[in-house]
């Protein structure tokens, strides 16, 4: 092994500096891998002189191996922090290269929205739902009994003439499009227990042309609440928790008298808009009053025992002074970008 | 109805410079809702002129123009150019000054025309705003009219006055009159209330004109006429005008002036509600015979139009046969003409259900029937036959005869019992015993109370008194709706939204978030719509439908959401995904719905009633449904356009059924309107649940839609009644999977359904997971045949799986689909 180097710090400090000064100058991957098997591979200068550790004296083998020990520890530390430094800069050029005009990026899916109306209904329903209240609901094509009759509108009563409500051939079988949710409330007392406080929003039919302010399918919710003891303030204050519900927290309800065939006494709700668009106002928004007693009859409930009152409101309307919007044909026509100005909010 | 103040004022006291909007205010606390103000819009100077020249001066254009001289109580005339010719000097006129605006608006100026300064302008009854019936300069002469030049023309033809427009409930027939709207006010403000009807003095006729009611066939046991009182008046000159003041009012109350005979009705009508005809006495034949009709009778009424009548209607007829339809409208061989000189006054009471159902027979809607249809106070009709014969005798010269009819057969209201507990009961307010009893004697009604007991007997001009809760809607009214408090009542609890409710709600909040936007379309169809989505297929139809074209009603969503793409396509918005959530209405054939008879209100029916009512209805089935059209996502940078097909309408199927908590798949169908290649019934199980599929070519094309049009529709209510209520969880496995491919040559007609099924039932537990990444047809393969490559992952609950345990399940996989569907493993 005569041309074993020899393990001298001239021969130790020459290898390491010709490694530190390889590695310092490796700026990329690949000259930092030909640095690396250069300077600490295993035919490097270092791996000789440390495989020349076998033919040192003994009484010399623990300063020598100090030696390369040291040398090689220095030329892997200078390896690893180059490398470090040499990947950062690889990433950080990687990432430059990477960048895009995140203001031109493609969308991947299309936005849908709900439509307003029954959003609103959802929300109005949940308001009551959170009271203990019930959501009913009932078919649109009804029998007479339910729409009219059981309600105290006789056969006589100008709202069943063929000009307002829709009847279905042949006229003498009875069935009509509902002129109004409130045959769901005559379903809801035959069906359940009493007490009842429901809300039954819903799709109704008239017989209007659309125009602005008509049309001839639109939406309602109504409520009838019926126990022993309700008053009118109980329907007032039913009401006035509504307003603020949707309207915000100083909104107000006023009522005046007014006439429905199903209510005695009957009223006109107005509610008063604090925030509405051009200055707080009141603005007309359904009928209300105590439940007529020949209702509760209809529906084999003795008007001596229990009592109650009932509502009703368009939604139309409501979104119509809610959300100020003028033309009643937006809402019917379907095009898309009436909704999609909603979204998912109302 | 419509409230000239002036008349208002002569009846209630009004207070000093009382405004419109006190009115309506007052009378909205008593429930009559504002509708409209009504004023003549007129500002002055509008003065009396007389014409003291006027020289024709024929013109270059071919008009002839009159210069004129006109006297409008200055020192010297003025001279004012007029285009009309009705007139001569020595004429009063109106004259407009300038600075004056007639309605228009159309101010008025001295202007320069015709080679003259025009002064102002001598005015025609049109541009006053006093009617459109005459043409030509308003000659005041006409009215019965001398004022002096120079006076207030606006006063003096009532220009001045203005009315309030308030909309009548139908339960307040009594406040279609001057005296109904004068009483309310008085309720409302406190002011003091004259009964127009009190100030007439009513004498027995000291000759009667025979009147016979013989209603053979009452309506609902109601007799028609339960009223008939005449007056005759002789000798007057039917020509005289009408007094300005009564037809300001009459215009202002929105009727226009006819003659001074029909004026007089028209104007008592108005003041007490009570609707009056008059008869030319001497075209009448014999007595009076109130009756209904007989089958197959005519009458020609004052329309000029000749009716056949129906043997409900309610006829007033003579020896000679019918000379009026009662209530509605007066026949026309008995009217009142220029000759006339000898008139009967008639001031019937109708029964108001006889009438509405004339009117609406008829479609003959009157200001008389409208009164009828809503009762008339049946005291009132002597008084106003006197107080209009007394009106004739005063402007049209006549006499009042010794012959009438004082025939009165109706029935005094009956008393309502009210315990005076009652209206705190159920108002809420703790009225006092004076509060409840006074209220009720204000509006007119008779109280007697014992103990905590009164009857009440309600004034006979409110037969809408007929219970307990009328009475104390009266005593909430009179002392005011803002009385009522406010409590919020404590419901039971409550079970929240249905099961139904919240599906529905997720369904429609996932296809909104999968890009779809809901809509609401109509529910009426033509006959070709529902054809096109089920040819032969049974539809509601319906008897009056507004376009007689679409009296259908939809047993699909398809066809609705159709028509809404077209609008959405037509106004340029080309890339849809619409969704609707509604009901459908699927009669099935040869079933008659509806019942034969209808119960009445007002009591609970058998519970055999109630349930024929309940089965009377069609099937009527909640369905979603969805139609795309255009670009999923549109051409973007680095990105080509996604264009809708039925993969969308897949998705969207596979996304409801997810919100429903329920895997639905999707198997070949065939629908009639659907692309016979791409057509797909939607399954839960075995069971189908709805259609997904592209539009017909050829539809599309017929609808001027493009080629490609994916829709879908599901039964919501089918899809629910097989939606699991809650879900059984299975445990996660964590230990590793095992991964492996395999591809399986088929015929090309093999669905990849049916061998993604094969593969997974014969793959056995430990398969995980299983979805297919290629459909390759070409090159390799045998003609008529494809490789289909499936991604299987493999993992078992209990130990790592070893590759040949994956292997050899893959293979069982494979095995099944070979026996199944011949496939074979492609090398």
């Amino acid at each position: 092994m005569s041309d074993s180097p020899q393990i001298t710090e001239q021969t130790v400090g020459a290898a390491v500096d010709a490694a530190l000064a390889a590695i310092a100058e490796a700026t990329d991957s690949a000259a930092l891998k030909a640095a690396r098997s250069a300077h600490a591979g295993e035919a490097s200068p270092l791996a000789k002189l440390n495989a020349a550790m076998r033919d040192v004296p003994a009484d010399q083998k623990a300063a020598a191996g100090k030696l390369v020990g040291q040398a090689r520890g220095r030329v892997n530390q200078a390896l690893a922090a180059q490398e470090a430094v040499v990947l950062a800069a690889e990433e950080e050029a990687r990432l430059a290269s990477e960048a895009v005009d995140v203001t031109a990026l493609p969308s991947r899916w299309r936005a849908g929205a709900r439509h307003p109306l029954s959003l609103l209904m959802e929300e109005m329903s949940d308001v009551f739902v959170a009271m203990g209240w019930e959501v009913a609901e009932g078919p649109e094509l009804e029998h007479e009994w339910f729409n009219f009759d059981a309600l105290n509108m006789d056969e006589d009563h100008p709202a069943r003439s063929d000009q307002d409500t829709f009847f279905v051939a042949p006229q003498d079988r009875h069935l009509v499009l509902r002129t109004q949710t409130s045959p769901v409330q005559i379903r809801s007392l035959l069906e359940r227990e009493l007490p009842v406080y429901v809300v039954s929003p819903g799709k109704v039919f008239r017989k209007d042309e659309l125009d602005a302010t008509h049309t001839p399918v639109f939406h309602q919710i109504e409520g009838i609440a019926i126990d022993r003891g309700l008053t009118m303030a109980h329907l007032r204050g039913t009401l006035e928790h509504l307003a603020r519900a949707m309207f915000g927290h100083e909104a107000q309800i006023r009522l005046r008298p007014n006439f429905f065939p199903f209510t005695e006494p009957s009223a006109e709700m107005d509610v008063w808009q604090p925030n509405a668009k051009g200055g707080a106002r009141w603005v007309e928004w359904g009928g209300c009053g105590m439940v007529n007693p020949n209702v509760l009859r209809s529906a084999g409930i003795d008007p001596d025992e229990y009592q109650g009152f009932a509502f009703g409101m368009g939604i139309e309307r409501t979104l119509q002074f809610r959300n100020e919007m003028n033309d009643m044909r937006d809402m019917v026509e379907g095009d898309i970008r009436f909704s999609q100005q909603f979204g998912m909010v109302v | 109805m419509r409230v000239p103040l002036s008349w208002l004022g002569e009846w209630v006291t009004l207070p000093e410079d009382v405004t419109l909007e006190q009115v309506h205010e007052a009378l909205v606390k008593v429930g009559f809702e504002e509708e409209a103000v009504h004023t003549s819009e007129l500002v002055g100077p509008i003065v009396v002129g007389q014409v003291l020249s006027a020289e024709p001066e024929p013109q270059s254009n071919g008009k002839t123009i009159n210069w004129c001289q006109v006297d409008v109580g200055e020192a010297e005339p003025r001279g004012i150019v007029c285009g009309a010719h009705n007139f001569a000097p020595g004429d009063k006129v109106v004259v407009s000054l300038p600075s004056a605006v007639l309605p228009g608006p159309f101010p008025i100026s001295a202007r320069k025309t015709y080679g003259h300064v025009s002064d102002g302008m001598i005015a025609s009854a049109r541009e006053l705003g006093l009617g459109d019936e005459h043409d030509g300069i308003l000659r005041l002469a006409e009215l019965g009219l001398d004022p002096a030049p120079g006076a207030d023309a606006i006063a003096l033809l009532g220009l001045d006055d203005a009315a309030v427009e308030i909309n009548v409930t139908p339960d307040r027939g009594y406040a279609f009159s001057i005296r109904g709207v004068a009483r309310e006010f008085s309720h409302s403000t406190g002011a003091s209330f004259r009964d127009p009807v009190a100030a007439v003095t009513v004498v027995d006729a000291a000759e009667t004109f025979p009147v016979t009611i013989a209603d053979a066939a009452p309506i609902r046991g109601r007799v028609g006429c339960s009223a008939f009182a005449t007056r005759v008046v002789r000798g007057i000159d039917a020509t005289r005008p009408t007094p300005a003041w009564m037809s300001s009012r009459l215009r202002l109350a929105g009727i226009r002036s006819i003659s001074l005979a029909v004026d007089i009705t028209n104007y008592v009508m108005l003041e007490f509600g009570q609707p009056l005809h008059g008869y030319d006495l001497a075209k009448l034949s014999g007595g009076i015979t109130v009756r209904r009709a007989a089958a197959g009778e005519t009458l020609e009424t004052l329309d000029g139009v000749v009716r056949t009548l129906d043997v409900e209607d309610l006829l007033i007829t003579d020896e000679t046969g019918p000379i009026g339809l009662g209530g509605v409208m007066g026949g026309a061989s008995t009217e009142i003409s220029d000759a006339t000189t000898d008139v009967l006054i008639e001031a019937a009471n109708f029964d108001p259900v006889s009438i509405a159902r004339a009117v609406r027979r008829h479609k003959l809607p009157s200001e008389a029937a409208k009164r009828f249809e809503r009762s008339v106070d049946p005291r009132i009709a002597r008084a106003a036959a006197t107080r209009a014969a007394a009106l004739l005798v005063e402007f049209a010269g006549g006499t009042l005869d010794v012959l009438g009819t004082d025939l009165d057969e109706s029935i005094e209201p009956g008393s309502i019992a009210l315990a005076l507990a009652r209206p705190e009961a159920l108002i809420g307010v703790p009225y006092t015993r004076e509060e409840v009893i006074g209220s009720l004697e204000l509006i007119g009604a008779t109280v007697a109370v014992e103990g905590e007991l009164a009857t009440v007997t309600p004034p006979s001009w409110r037969p809408d008194l007929t219970d307990e809760a009328s009475l104390i809607e009266e005593v909430v009214r009179i002392t005011g709706y803002d009385r009522v408090g406010s409590e919020l009542p404590i419901a039971p609890p409550g079970r929240g939204l249905s099961r139904t409710q919240r599906a529905r709600r997720r369904v429609a909040q996932t296809l909104a978030a999968a890009g779809a936007t809901e809509v609401m379309a109509y529910p009426f169809l033509t006959a070709a719509a529902i054809d096109r989505f089920e040819p032969g297929a049974v539809a509601v139809k319906l008897e009056n439908a507004l376009d007689a074209q679409a009296p259908f009603l939809r047993r699909s969503l398809l066809p609705g959401l159709v028509d809404v793409a077209r609008r959405n396509l037509s106004r340029g918005l080309t890339d849809l995904s619409l969704f609707e959530i509604g009901g459908v209405f699927r009669p099935e054939a040869a079933t008659a719905y509806g019942t034969d008879t209808n119960p009445s209100g007002g009591a609970l029916p058998s519970d055999a009633e109630i349930a024929g009512l309940q089965a009377a209805l069609p099937p009527q089935p909640w369905r979603v449904g969805a139609v795309l059209v255009g670009d999923v996502t549109p051409k973007q940078p680095g990105q080509a356009p996604a264009s809708s097909g039925i993969a969308d309408a897949l998705d969207l199927a596979r996304q409801v059924g997810l919100a429903l908590g329920l895997t639905v798949t999707a198997g070949a169908g065939a629908h009639p309107a659907l692309h016979p290649g791409r057509t797909a019934e939607i399954l839960v199980g075995d069971v189908v649940v709805g259609v997904a599929g592209e539009l017909l070519p050829a539809i599309a094309d017929d609808l001027d839609l493009p080629r490609v049009v994916a829709m879908l529709e599901l039964d919501l209510d089918a899809m629910l009644a097989h939606a699991p209520v809650q879900v059984a969880a299975r445990p996660i496995g964590t230990l590793p999977a095992a991964t492996q491919d395999l591809s399986l040559v088929v015929a090309e007609d093999v669905p990849a359904g049916d061998v993604l099924a094969a593969v997974r039932e014969g793959a056995g537990g430990l398969l995980e997971h299983i979805h297919l990444v290629d459909d390759y047809r070409g090159q390799g393969l045998p003609e008529g045949s494809k490789s289909l490559t499936f991604a299987l992952r493999f993992r078992a609950p209990d130990r790592t799986l070893t590759a040949a345990e994956a292997t050899e399940a893959k293979l069982a996989g494979a095995a099944l689909a070979t026996t199944r569907l011949g496939a074979r493993a492609r090398e």
